[in-house]
């Protein structure tokens, strides 16, 4: 697929490189940093784009921490498998060395060697999960060769079997698993409220801890979500579905996807430890939701002087919850100073780096309503362009026990065909904030 | 005495510095220091030093029981074996034990570097490892042996057919294990690339691979169900049954996890359903193809998104239905890099209809009022094209570009906006309420147009519809008194304009300036263009009968249809084969910018057994020039997105072309050139005379370009073609 794979500092120097095929010559990587340039000096005019072609050879490249991952192929690859590939490269990286920099590249040359040798060959991807490499590629060489003679490393036998993500033999004193079913929403809310876009991202994550070899069958309260999507499947939608519809449910791969497909039901032989079995998305394409939060922002620019800002938050949201760790987040003109606050509950911060605001609120019960003002100064001079950025003010809140979709679990049933043994699942409901809940500012 | 020096010095290598240490590291009496030695020597390697010099005693290591010595010992190998490739032979026999290890880590990594080693030399000793590990009991080392097939083929194809290598890597096809199943179809593909032999038939499926590997569809890994992905991609079948068979199997994929198995699985499917008879049933299977091709634009990667929504583009060429409820997912985030959002908005002007226009145009003026500048720029563009798109939506949206120029102003709307402006009336020609909509805000804002295509525009629009101008007079003697400073595309629209007006209007009053522009133009000006325009209005009018002259001068355009760039159909047919693909992103079929000999003359690099004749080689190179000139020329002509009227013309246009260009190109590469017969299936039946700027295929090489028509000789139109919207390209929309 790619023939080969280079880590580059953010100009475009290689750091590390591994040729899995050789029919591009190894100097080739160092046109890189001039195609790069090229690129963002034509970044202005959106031209910049992840893959690039120069004298018959294609340059694709993922940024990560101010390094680019690149592969080079002179073939019609599967595009998007090597971009895949690659973030996943860097996912795995991650999760040896708990971040993946420049430093991180240096110093663990030795081991990264091994994990592009065992993740690819020929330029094929072949294992690329993190569980099954740790069990045979670790870092405490040392200890482990002392410990054990060589050939006692073996390629677990999870590498090449059906279930290639669960090794053999693990074992619990207590068998639980803990289920956390988080729904982060993407809201765009108009500066008068008005919701133009929303988008549930559910995800039913779980952390397994269960011995032999388990086989798990989850339940969820599928009258409302699971019967009006296999509606959808036959074509004909009726109109009493009230309108919840799960869209493209996305699994683990542990779970059996044409048992899904044809009887609907979920099951699975869970890997060990956390992983998130599910995802799914509500999106408003036939409905759109009231904002859970509704922040409602006013400016006043006295020019050369000083800005005033009057902000106010209301959670819609069941008496009963309570929306935690709430954060407004407003920008400010990069050049104002001197600020001032009057929240009427929470704290608010200025951070001038960033040019904006924020306001925290601890807990924040549903129903409440709250306000806040700021004043900051202005510069006596400025420029004549618009002092106001377009930049949306952002709100991160989690709402524990509560989701919006109202999806449930309804059960989780282990067993264990050879132990038999009695287990515990415990399930957790969570509502927050996701990467994109935005308020528009004009 | 220097000669004996040089040499001792040269056998014993320098006493100081880094290479020394190393090397007396490499050769120490304690494991950890050579452990050590070799971990720097990779250090080095890694950053790029030449340290071939170390190869020996680096390869004194290799025999060790320490996995990770042994694993930075075979990459030092794989890095500088080609530098000594004569002391390769004596890691062969570590090799060879290796591949008897009980360890089956240690056999796969065995073979696996084994391949790894470009050496020819090394070919002759893989065989026994390779045929033993391609039958070992371990399915590890299995998958990794078969890959090994792969790179053998790629050092020594003979010996690798010879030695049956290819028909076990084809009987591995069959493997219980779903790993080796896929890692043998890739080392067949790579070995299908590669292969220069006609006569050798490499791979391709058959109904019973196929079933086989459906079952093994479901306990792959992801990059295993890519793979078998991919050949049912190549699959075809005739069988309803069988497609949907095929099909079935492969829909539950399209709720896996990895964007790239849901855009193989979604290619896959595409391809087969074709074969499924029953229309309502095909609309069903599209139905649910929607939200896995959504779920795309939600992925966590910024980048694997953009392959998505240029994936989604070619899809919704083919069936424009498939998201028509999903237009808000394709709504920008502030926070999406510029690449992103500029693709999102050719995603939604092509989702726009008329139920979600008002809330399409709502978004739109968000995005023009961003700051961005190209963002700014495509959302005025992408207004217009909703307007042209949806006659329902039209006032609105010039409303909208109204009050965005009067809002948000500066130049880059003001042209931005005329240019669309003067579009949308292309599209509505003659319609009163829009003119009077129009073109007072165009009036107000002529002192601020600064770029060529927005003047150029309402130079057009005065000679189309000047009574709608006030003080026309005045603003046709601003334009004349500059003439000479215009660009030559602007001096042909004032030309034209002038002319029409005068025409059109009664009386003479316009007729000095008329005078005026021609005197200067054909006396004044240096551009060959504008002098030959001018004489041949000169002598239309003062030569042939009024009637005619409004015949031939005033007649009306054909109004435009979209703005909206689209795929020759051939493109998209091919386009739709190759998803998912480099192709797919490019926007261009793969052997446009593929070297399909890029493979093989790498092995016969490699193989220098192979000798080619030198007549094969010109030909070669000539097929190789023709397809060039073919490639560059189809790709200016279907690719170009920005040039609108590429676009409009481009269905038929390029099509006619290509044939032709053939047809030219082979003439070239024969010695005497005839006149082209292509050409002159253009439609002559237009009386206008303005047909003969056209008349050229539209970039066509210009050598054989020139020489049509008899009145050619003035090749006014081969100048101004290529430059935007200007009144010559509007002309040349008269041929179409």
């Amino acid at each position: 697929m790619a023939s080969q794979i280079h880590f580059l500092d953010i100009k475009g120097k290689p750091l590390l490189s591994r040729d899995y095929k050789g029919d591009i010559p190894t100097n080739t990587i160092e046109k890189f940093p001039l195609l790069l340039l090229e690129l963002e000096n034509a970044a202005d005019d959106g031209d910049f784009k992840p893959f690039v072609h120069s004298q018959g050879i294609n340059y694709i490249f993922i940024n990560h921490n101010n390094l680019y991952l690149c592969a080079l192929t002179r073939k019609n690859e599967n595009i998007m498998a090597i971009i895949v590939f690659l973030s996943k490269l860097i996912e795995v990286l991650t999760q040896y060395f708990k971040s993946l920099e420049e430093e991180s590249i240096r110093d663990n040359f030795v081991i990264i060697y091994e994990l592009l040798d065992e993740m690819m060959d020929y330029g094929v991807p072949q294992t690329t999960d993190t569980k099954i490499l740790k069990e045979y590629i670790t870092q405490d060489y040392y200890k482990l060769v002392r410990s054990t003679p060589s050939h006692l490393v073996q390629p677990p036998n999870a590498v090449t079997n059906a279930v290639s993500w669960r090794k053999d033999g693990i074992f619990y004193k207590k068998n639980e698993a803990f289920l956390d079913v988080v729904e982060s929403i993407n809201m765009l809310i108009n500066a008068s409220g008005q919701v133009l876009n929303s988008e549930i991202l559910g995800e039913v994550k779980i952390k397994s801890h269960l011995s032999g070899m388990p086989d798990l069958r989850l339940g969820l309260n599928d009258k409302g979500i699971f019967s009006s999507s296999s509606d959808l499947e036959a074509g004909e939608q009726t109109a009493n579905a009230k309108g919840i519809e799960m869209e493209d449910i996305k699994f683990h791969q542990c779970v059996r996807l044409s048992k899904f497909e044809n009887e609907r039901i979920i099951t699975f032989i869970p890997p060990d430890g956390e992983f998130t079995l599910m995802s799914y998305r509500l999106s408003s394409a036939q409905y759109l939701m009231k904002p859970l939060l509704l922040v409602n922002c006013k400016f006043k620019v006295h020019k050369h002087s000083r800005i005033e800002i009057l902000c106010s938050i209301r959670a819609q949201i069941k008496k009963k919850s309570t929306a935690n760790n709430v954060e407004v987040i407003i920008p400010i003109p990069e050049d104002a100073d001197t600020p001032k606050f009057v929240p009427e509950y929470g704290t608010v911060k200025w951070i001038p780096e960033k040019s904006c605001v924020i306001w925290k609120l601890k807990t924040f019960p549903g129903g409440k309503q709250f306000h806040m003002r700021a004043e900051l100064g202005l510069p006596a001079v400025t420029d004549p362009e618009d002092i106001l950025s377009k930049k949306p003010i952002k709100v991160n809140f989690s709402i524990p026990y509560f989701t919006t979709s109202g999806i449930q679990v309804r059960y989780l049933r282990i067993n264990e065909p050879k132990l038999q043994y009695q287990s515990y699942p415990w399930v957790r409901y969570i509502t927050q904030s996701g990467d994109d809940y935005t308020v528009r500012t004009k | 005495m220097s000669l004996e020096r040089k040499i001792r010095s040269f056998l014993t290598g320098p006493r100081k510095g880094e290479t020394f240490e190393l090397k007396s590291g490499l050769v120490s009496q304690y494991k950890h220091e050579r452990k050590d030695a070799i971990q720097r020597v990779i250090q080095a390697m890694t950053v790029g030093k030449d340290v071939s010099s170390l190869f020996p005693d680096v390869l004194k290591n290799i025999a060790t029981y320490d996995l990770e010595q042994k694993k930075l010992v075979y990459l030092y190998l794989m890095n500088y074996a080609k530098t000594h490739p004569e002391l390769c032979i004596l890691a062969v026999n570590t090799f060879v034990q290796d591949t008897e290890d009980p360890n089956p880590l240690v056999r796969a990594l065995a073979i696996r570097t084994m391949g790894c080693i470009r050496v020819n030399k090394m070919v002759d000793y893989m065989e026994i490892p390779l045929q033993r590990t391609l039958q070992d009991e371990n399915p590890y080392v299995r998958k990794t042996a078969a890959l090994c097939v792969a790179k053998l083929f790629d050092l020594n194809p003979e010996m690798c057919v010879e030695f049956g290598f290819l028909d076990q890597l084809k009987g591995l096809i069959k493997d219980s294990n779903p790993m080796v199943v896929a890692n043998s179809l890739n080392a067949l593909y790579e070995i299908r690339d590669m292969n220069s032999d006609a006569n050798l038939e490499i791979f391709t499926a058959d109904t019973e691979t196929v079933k086989n590997l459906l079952m093994c569809l479901n306990e792959c890994t992801e990059w295993g169900r890519i793979t078998i992905l991919t050949t049912l991609n190549e699959y075809h079948t005739d069988d309803a049954e069988e497609a949907n068979h095929i099909i079935e199997r492969v829909t539950p994929q399209l709720q896996h996890v990895n964007p790239s198995v849901v855009l193989s699985s979604i290619r896959a499917i595409i391809h087969h359903i074709d074969a499924i008879p029953v229309t309502a049933q095909r609309a069903a299977i599209l139905k649910k193809l929607s939200a896995p091709l959504v779920s795309l634009v939600s992925s966590s990667i910024p980048e694997a998104q953009y392959v998505g929504l240029k994936n989604i583009r070619i899809i919704l060429e083919k069936y424009p239905q498939i998201l028509s409820k999903e237009l808000r997912v394709f709504f920008i985030k502030y926070s999406d890099p510029l690449y992103l959002k500029l693709e999102k908005l050719e995603i939604m002007v092509r989702l726009a209809n008329d139920s979600n226009s008002a809330l399409l145009l709502g978004e739109l003026k968000e995005y023009a009022m961003e700051f961005e500048p190209s963002l700014v720029a495509k959302a005025i563009k992408s207004i217009g094209s909703v307007a042209i798109k949806l006659s329902g939506s039209t006032v609105k949206a010039i409303n909208l570009l109204n009050s965005l120029i009067d809002h948000r102003g500066g130049d880059l709307v003001i042209n931005e906006s005329i240019v669309v402006l003067t579009n949308i009336l292309r599209r509505y020609p003659g319609k009163n309420d829009l003119i009077t909509l129009i073109i007072p805000v165009i009036s107000n804002h002529i002192s601020e147009l600064e770029r060529s295509d927005a003047m150029s525009g309402y130079i057009w629009l005065l000679g189309e519809y000047p009574k709608y101008f006030s003080n026309l007079h005045d603003k046709l003697q601003v334009l004349i008194d500059d003439f000479l400073s215009f660009e030559s595309v602007l001096q042909l629209n004032i030309l034209t304009a002038i002319v029409k007006i005068n025409l059109s209007a009664s009386g003479s009053k316009y007729s000095s300036l008329l005078q005026k522009v021609l005197e200067s133009s054909t006396k004044d000006c240096e551009n060959a263009d504008v002098r030959d325009k001018a004489y041949i209005y000169w002598r239309l009018l003062s030569s042939s009968s009024t009637e005619s002259q409004k015949e031939i001068i005033l007649t009306k355009l054909p109004p435009i249809t979209t703005t909206i760039a689209s795929f020759n159909p051939v493109v998209l047919e091919s386009l739709v084969e190759e998803l998912s693909t480099l192709s797919s992103v490019y926007h261009k079929p793969a052997f446009t910018f593929i070297d399909p000999n890029a493979a093989h003359s790498h092995v016969a690099q490699g193989n220098k057994s192979r000798s080619s004749s030198k007549k094969d080689n010109i030909e070669d190179l000539t097929n190789l020039a023709k397809q060039e000139i073919i490639n560059n020329a189809k790709n200016e002509n279907l690719l170009d997105f920005d040039d609108d009227d590429d676009a409009l013309t481009g269905d038929n246009g390029a099509a006619e072309g290509s044939g032709s260009l053939l047809d030219e190109l082979n003439d070239l590469f024969s010695a005497p050139v005839p006149v082209s017969q292509g050409q002159q299936t253009q439609p002559s039946s237009n009386n206008d005379i303005l047909s003969l700027f056209g008349a050229i295929p539209q970039n066509a090489p210009t050598p054989v370009s020139n020489v049509t028509q008899g009145l050619n000789n003035f090749n006014i139109g081969s100048n101004a073609a290529p430059s935007n919207t200007s009144k010559l390209n509007n002309d040349l929309l008269d041929l179409m």
